[in-house]
């Protein structure tokens, strides 16, 4: 039997919001949720289907594993604006914050064999804006309608 | 189920993904292929044709089982990337570590 999911989507006409359990684990079900109740009409279904399911998993990944500690007790925070404009995604978690402008440019030779450092670097080319709050623990990616 | 294994009359082993290869999952698919590694299986194919979204961990688990498989003295090769996935393929550069092909059935006839 599958056990019943810890997940609850809270949605109104302007936003969804969600709170994730620090666990790697539940990352595809969260990205699932979400996007499924995504409106229909900003975004493209090519670019939810790609663009933002994966954009939502690297953003929660990086906040379980850097920011809450991959501890399932913690929570990591899912808020999407829905614009006509745009979407865009806020990840926040209860971490003390880390500099993400800093990484490694994982498509240099010496680092395209490494297993990990890609994340940010995907992101950065799924979403057209990407921001960071002063205190290092939450992103906000836009994605902006078409 | 995200991953179907099976073997091919000369020995391929492809490995299917069904939704998403992503962190929550990607040691399943690190385990499988293990597994036939050790069970003597050189030759891999993971197919995507059924994929929607990789992540980067996704993408660092075939990074990783290339290298070990390589190791042994066989190859994994990709197949059945949509036109997403193949650009996130190319703008990472790891088309550059990978043969890939449009279906898997291109994959096993190259070998």
């Amino acid at each position: 039997m599958v056990p019943p999911s810890p997940l609850r989507l809270h949605a109104t006409a302007l936003e969804m919001r969600l709170d994730v359990p620090s666990d790697l684990n539940v990352v595809g079900d969260a990205v699932q949720l979400v996007a499924s109740r995504l409106p229909a009409g900003t975004l493209s279904p090519r670019r939810v289907s790609f663009n933002f399911r994966t954009a939502l998993a690297e953003a929660l990944s990086n906040a379980i594993r850097h920011g809450a500690g991959e501890d399932p007790a913690r929570v990591v925070r899912v808020r999407v604006e829905l614009g006509r404009d745009a979407v865009r995604i806020h990840v926040t978690d209860d971490g003390g914050g880390y500099d993400r402008t800093r990484l490694p440019d994982p498509t240099r030779p010496e680092n395209l064999e490494r297993e990990d450092g890609r994340g940010m670097f995907v992101i950065r080319h799924l979403v057209d804006d990407v921001a960071f709050n002063a205190k290092g623990n939450g992103i906000c990616l836009t994605l902006r309608a078409g | 189920m995200s991953f179907s294994v099976k073997k091919d009359k000369s020995g391929v082993v492809v490995v299917g993904v069904d939704g998403q290869l992503i962190v929550g999952n990607r040691q399943e698919l690190k385990q499988k292929v293990l597994d036939a590694l050790e069970g003597g299986g050189r030759k891999f194919v993971v197919d995507f044709v059924k994929t929607g979204y990789i992540d980067s961990s996704g993408l660092g688990v075939l990074v990783s089982l290339s290298k070990k498989i390589r190791e042994q003295g066989g190859e994994l090769r990709l197949a059945g990337l949509n036109e997403d996935l193949q650009t996130l393929f190319e703008l990472t550069k790891l088309d550059t570590l990978f043969a890939i092909t449009k279906t898997a059935d291109e994959a096993l006839a190259a070998f």
